[in-house]
């Protein structure tokens, strides 16, 4: 990486964001280190996602700083946007695969718009891609509207793959997979992420998830994060609302199972 | 950041590929000539090893293209390695390995002419498709609507209303400008042209007549059709799209009668209603230039008005104005429901709708003159 490694991928500093009265983040504050899967748990509606889509600049915020990667996309004019666009890659919940386009080629899109290669490279690349997701070379050819749901989650992560980014942004995306996709799915990122340095920004509530491939985990809730640290530490905080969503019925199941 | 290089040489019975700098998607276009120009050239001997040793970075971009310069490299017996692969980067190496193992077939490629043809045909039974929908959306209003004349307590009142209000009440400004200007045109040009021969008194008598009977329906209709037709189609296409119709289905209900019936009622009220409408600022806008343009004050415009016309040419105007509403809603509401998953396939909904009830409407406009004319109205 040519920045430094001491620096945050992803630094939020007091960020509040509300929808006409409500405040949904409050003076919200979280680093994503470089090279870390980091989870991002919360209660539904709780403001996950719009802490996603704000530090991608799809919300506008009340106040405070967001970088990414050493950049304030407020500041940022309209070629260095582009620029983050190549360096980070966004899966969003329901896909948002453009519908008119095939699986294919939406996995080509932002190839065909970033990079300076031919036909065929493009079409190996794409199918190279979509069968490290566990899609079909065959499922190539079909459009995002004949696709499951887990199928369209899977296309969706081979675009936001496409590019080789430097951060990931996943919001919820084991959900609605089986659990052997899912567990593929998180062998695919920790792959991703050791071979080069991923940084992985992922809103779960897939304790399975939680426990293998993340590095940190934080919980939000009350519009403030909560608590932030590897698993363990997340286990042991005394947090009520952190702790019953460790420590509840469906989290003892999963427990008892993995021992 | 170094510049990616691949060199090969070969040493007795070895030939050992070397890659260094940086293989990842910043220098796709160099990479994506360089592989080939070095393979390509290289005379191959032996047993092939790809040296990864000193590549600096590396992605999947990079992974691939050292794993297809791998596998063309293969001979019988001879299966080609990396060597010196840094631990950081065994695993995509692994994992690339084994991707694109399948090529997909290519799609058949038919020829022109044949494809044209096949066009032409799928095209020709598409017209029996759009009859069918077109029959079987009539049929289904047909049904709700005589239910819901049986239970009169069943038609949403609400929804009848909000319809009405949007396809009815917010349109009449703009359907009264525009048929003011058409009335406005229409009397120019006929006091310019009649004047040739000093016929311009007729042009009340052509304004008169024309508007009531055929252009305040029509130009209404067309509007109404490109405004609120248009309108029906993306709103149930969206929901067609996001499955909402078949959550209501599901729940009981009948698209037709929740949905539809509501939307296609509220047309039918409102298109004779925008027709008066249109029709009165038509008269209104033709009286307006014959005074300032022609001449003509408007206590003769409408002494003359009075005499040119009849009650019949304002009954046949308003008769057709249902069932042009008819025909718009019957196609926007069918064309809504063929929308099929992607974004692109509503807006060719939308267009086709727009099209097809313009075409009906002119067409069944036709109709209804070859019915009054052998009518005697």
């Amino acid at each position: 990486m040519t920045s430094s490694t001491g620096q945050p991928a992803i630094s939020v500093r007091d960020l509040t964001v509300g929808f006409g009265k409500r405040i949904v983040l409050d003076r919200l504050s979280l680093d994503v280190r470089r090279g870390e899967i980091l989870g991002l748990v919360g209660a539904s509606g709780g403001g996950k996602s719009v802490l996603l889509r704000t530090i991608i600049g799809l919300i506008p915020k009340r106040q405070g700083h967001i970088e990414i990667m050493g950049m304030e996309l407020d500041k940022a004019d309209p070629g260095e946007l582009r620029r983050i666009g190549r360096r980070w890659g966004i899966l969003f919940q329901q896909g948002a695969l453009f519908s008119s386009l095939t699986v294919r080629q939406n996995v080509q899109f932002p190839m065909r718009e970033n990079l300076d290669i031919s036909q065929p490279l493009l079409d190996e690349l794409a199918i190279a891609k979509l069968e490290m997701v566990g899609l079909s070379p065959d499922d190539g050819d079909k459009f995002p509207s004949e696709l499951s749901g887990g199928m369209t989650k899977r296309a969706a992560l081979a675009r936001a793959l496409a590019l080789d980014p430097e951060i990931v942004f996943l919001d919820e995306p084991t959900s609605g997979l089986d659990p052997i996709s899912a567990g593929e799915f998180d062998v695919l990122i920790a792959t991703l992420q050791k071979t080069f340095g991923l940084t992985v920004f992922m809103v779960t509530h897939d304790l399975d998830s939680l426990h293998t491939v993340c590095d940190r985990v934080a919980a939000l809730a009350d519009g403030k994060v909560v608590a932030v640290g590897p698993m363990q530490e997340l286990l042991a905080s005394r947090h009520p609302w952190v702790k019953s969503y460790f420590h509840g019925d469906r989290a003892r199941v999963r427990a008892g199972a993995a021992h | 950041m170094s510049d990616p290089t691949l060199t090969s040489s070969a040493g007795g019975t070895t030939t050992t590929f070397v890659a260094a700098g940086n293989w990842t998607a910043a220098h796709s276009g160099p990479l994506d000539r360089l592989v080939p120009a070095v393979s390509g050239t290289a005379k191959i001997a032996g047993r092939v090893a790809i040296d990864v040793s000193r590549i600096e970075q590396l992605d999947t971009l990079g992974a691939w293209l050292l794993e297809r310069l791998l596998r063309r490299c293969g001979r019988d017996g001879q299966e080609p390695v990396f060597v010196g692969v840094p631990d950081h980067f065994k695993d995509l190496l692994e994992r690339v390995h084994d991707l694109n193992r399948r090529t997909p077939p290519a799609p058949a490629g038919g020829n022109l002419v044949t494809a044209s043809l096949e066009r032409l045909g799928r095209a020709t039974l598409g017209f029996k498709d759009d009859a069918n929908s077109f029959l079987a959306m009539l049929g289904a209003i047909g049904v709700s609507l005589v239910s819901t004349l049986r239970r009169p307590r069943t038609l949403r009142m609400t929804s009848v209303i909000h319809h009405l209000y949007r396809v009815g009440w917010q349109a009449v400004p703009i359907m009264m400008l525009i048929t003011f200007l058409i009335g406005g045109i229409i009397a120019q040009q006929g006091i310019f042209h009649f004047r040739k021969f000093g016929a311009d008194a007729y042009v009340v008598d052509m304004v008169g007549i024309l508007v009531l009977r055929e252009i305040g329906v029509l130009i209404v209709s067309i509007m109404v059709a490109g405004r609120s037709g248009s309108a029906y189609t993306a709103e149930l296409g969206s929901m067609k799209m996001r499955e909402e119709i078949d959550a209501l289905r599901t729940m009981g209900f009948d698209p037709v009668e929740v949905l539809i019936l509501p939307r296609v009622l509220a047309l039918v009220c409102a298109l004779p209603i925008l027709t008066f409408l249109g029709s009165m600022a038509a008269l209104y806008g033709g009286g307006l230039v014959a005074w300032f343009y022609g001449g003509m004050s408007p206590a003769i415009f409408i002494a003359r008005l009075q005499e040119a016309i009849s009650v019949t040419h304002f009954e046949v105007g308003l008769i057709k104005a249902p069932f042009m509403a008819l025909v718009i809603g019957v196609v926007a509401c069918s064309e809504g429901l063929r929308v099929k998953g992607s974004a692109e396939s509503l807006g060719l909904q939308t267009t086709t709708s727009v099209v097809k009830s313009i075409f009906l409407v002119i067409v069944l406009d036709g109709v209804f003159a070859i019915f009054f004319a052998s009518i005697g109205m």
